[in-house]
């Protein structure tokens, strides 16, 4: 085999990347009159990096690849990014993506497996998707593969017992091929994480629990790109990656507006919204 | 009329008017908040859902008797243990799939094993939720509640039965599940309804077929009712809000009247509100049900009325049910 020399795209590239992401996610919520613009916002870099930052080993011809790396959105809510980030790969047609939750379209509110190629597990009901991404890296060490599986998760997510029954259990099998992020932008549904039910120190918190924990800004391209393959290339244990993020990045009225935790921008904020995430040349 | 011909949404126009109130969510909230002001061992928790749920009507009032304790279902119900069992009554409240789904071992554990006075709160009931998809559509609370010892498991059609449901569950000692909806529901009943767990609401009479329904499926029920006039048959149309205890004594007169049924509610098929009615039937005069629910299986994102429509969970729906449990008598 040839080595292969992945040619990552240029940050500007990726950056532009993530805006392309943006404005599918916010097009796809406003069209739908319903969804998560704010969680979906922040998780954009994280997302663009994974998929366009040459991190995620997947091919979109051959979505069932048991080689394939696993990507599980456990904050499920933030879905549309997701979806975003499918199309623009190659996994299901652009023009698909205004169909977002439906009736009969393959596009449904929180990621369902078996809708479109390329979602890996279900979930919405929030906390579930650590377990399923040990159970992914698991089945590959069992089996002898390569493959690597990251798990997104909300900040409020993390207040979920069964959060900490994974963050436990994975490094106690010493799963070096899982990588949980944390998509910290500081608010939950009802408010502030920090007001509702304080995660901190969480940073200690996984360290303690035996994790390899990087802390990042989840909005630096660069920085996610390089704490992504860190976390892919670091053995023995598994790694998690704190991403301090804003709730509505890219767009001025949203972020940290807890309102667009799960309102839909009407036509005209669709509007100022779009122009504010235009391409950079 | 063929049955394409029935499904129509549009063939025509309901002739009962009922108004379209408020959401069974929000008489939730109001009626906490009396509650709250008359007994101040009344303490309300909620899993990050508050102001969806409307506890926080409640809880803005009340801030040292609220706790939103996050994204932690099974630790709410397990703090409810220890509040109920000394002394206190708390409600509960999140969606209905994350509250049972959750919190079901420590409802067995702390509430229905101890038989202890927790009220449990699942709001967003049913596939009317909407857009938001399976993972948050509750079609599986009532089975779940039901299957509970000493539990009463309570759907209340409209914001007035509803604030009397709430009330109820306060002065109730044991367990108790109330399921709220998101959509706006048809007003059915005036502030003053009485209202008493286990007793079904007669809203129409009628001598050829039984219609029993609970929550959202109610005013569908009774515009059934009104279709089914038209055509010559008349309709029972029970409310009934409690599945648990089913009110064996309104199902018994039901039966040797009408001696047949249509149940009617936003559920799977298998554990619900049919099963319910099918049991108490079996024990006392069996007659000929047909069944109007999910079925067996899940539904998925769309527009609430849409969701209604194509899982067939209409006054429609129950007008073709009628017709055909008529012809089996
Ligand atoms: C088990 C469960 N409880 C409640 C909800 C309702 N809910 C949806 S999003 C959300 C807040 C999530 O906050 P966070 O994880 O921080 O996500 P983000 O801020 O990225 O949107 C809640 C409570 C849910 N989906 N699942
Ligand atoms: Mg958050």
């Amino acid at each position: 085999m040839t080595a292969a020399v992945a040619i990552t795209p240029s940050v500007e590239s990726l950056q532009n990347t993530a805006r392309t992401l943006r404005r599918h996610a916010l097009r796809m919520i406003a069209e739908a009159k319903s969804g998560h613009p704010g969680g979906s916002l922040s998780s954009a870099e994280i997302v663009t990096a994974l998929y366009f930052g040459g991190i995620l080993r997947h091919d979109p011809a051959n979505p069932e690849d048991p080689d394939r790396d696993r990507f599980i959105l456990s904050k499920g809510h933030g879905v549309p990014i997701l979806y975003a980030a499918l199309a623009e790969s190659g996994y299901f047609p652009v023009e698909e993506l205004m169909t977002l939750r439906q009736v009969d379209s393959r596009l449904q509110g929180h990621p369902v497996l078996g809708t479109v190629p390329g979602i890996e597990a279900s979930t919405g009901s929030l906390g579930q998707g650590l377990s399923i991404g040990i159970g992914h890296a698991v089945a590959g060490r069992l089996d002898g593969k390569q493959f690597h599986t990251f798990v997104v998760l909300g900040d409020g997510e993390c207040q979920e017992g069964q959060v900490w029954e994974a963050a436990m259990a994975a490094p106690n099998f010493e799963l070096d091929t899982l990588t949980a992020i944390v998509d910290s932008n500081r608010y939950q549904l009802d408010g502030a994480v920090e007001d509702i039910m304080s995660l901190a120190p969480i940073v200690d918190k996984f360290a303690a629990f035996g994790w390899n924990v990087l802390e990042i800004d989840g909005h630096d391209m660069g920085a996610v790109v390089a704490a992504l393959s860190q976390a892919r290339a670091h053995r023995g244990q598994p790694t998690c990656i704190i991403a301090h993020t804003v709730k509505g990045k890219g767009v001025t009225f949203m972020e940290n507006d807890n309102e667009f935790h799960g309102k839909a921008p009407n036509k005209d904020q669709l509007e100022v919204a779009l122009s504010q995430l235009a391409p950079v040349t | 009329m063929t049955d394409t011909q029935r499904g129509s949404p549009t063939a025509r126009a309901p002739r009962t008017e009922l108004p379209l109130g408020r959401a069974t969510r929000e008489a939730y909230g109001d009626a906490l908040l009396e509650l709250g002001k008359a007994n101040k061992d009344i303490v309300a928790i909620d899993a990050d859902l508050a102001k969806s749920t409307f506890s926080w009507t409640f809880g803005k009032q009340f801030p040292e008797r609220f706790f939103n304790i996050g994204i932690q279902e099974a630790n709410m119900v397990g703090m409810a243990t220890g509040l109920a069992s000394s002394g206190k009554i708390p409600f509960i409240s999140s969606f209905a799939s994350f509250v049972l789904g959750k919190g079901f071992d420590q409802l067995r554990m702390g509430a229905a094993y101890p038989h202890l006075g927790i009220k449990v709160i699942g709001s967003h009931g049913g596939i009317s939720l909407g857009e938001d998809g399976v993972s948050q559509q509750s079609v599986e609370d009532v089975a779940l509640a039901c299957a509970l010892p000493g539990f009463i498991v309570c759907i209340p059609a409209d914001e007035h039965a509803m604030k009397k449901a709430v009330h109820a569950a306060a002065a109730h000692r044991g367990p108790v599940y109330l399921r709220l909806g998101r959509p706006k529901a048809h007003v059915l009943y005036k502030p003053d309804v009485e209202f008493e767990f286990g007793r079904a609401i007669q809203l129409r009479d009628g001598k050829d077929v039984t219609i029993v329904a609970n929550g959202l499926l109610v005013a569908q029920a009774v515009m059934a009712a009104d279709v089914l006039a038209d055509k010559g048959i008349e309709a029972r149309v029970l409310d009934m809000h409690t599945v648990k205890p089913i009110d064996r004594d309104a199902l018994e007169e039901a039966s040797q009247i009408t001696g047949a049924f249509v149940v009617a509610e936003e559920h799977l098929h298998y554990g619900g509100l049919g099963s319910a009615v099918a049991l108490a039937l079996a024990e006392g005069t069996p007659a000929p049900i047909e069944f109007v629910d999910l079925g067996d299986r899940y539904a998925e994102s769309g527009k609430p009325e849409a969701l209604m429509l194509k899982y067939a969970m209409t006054a429609d729906a129950i007008v073709s049910a009628a017709e055909r449990v008529v012809d089996r008598k």
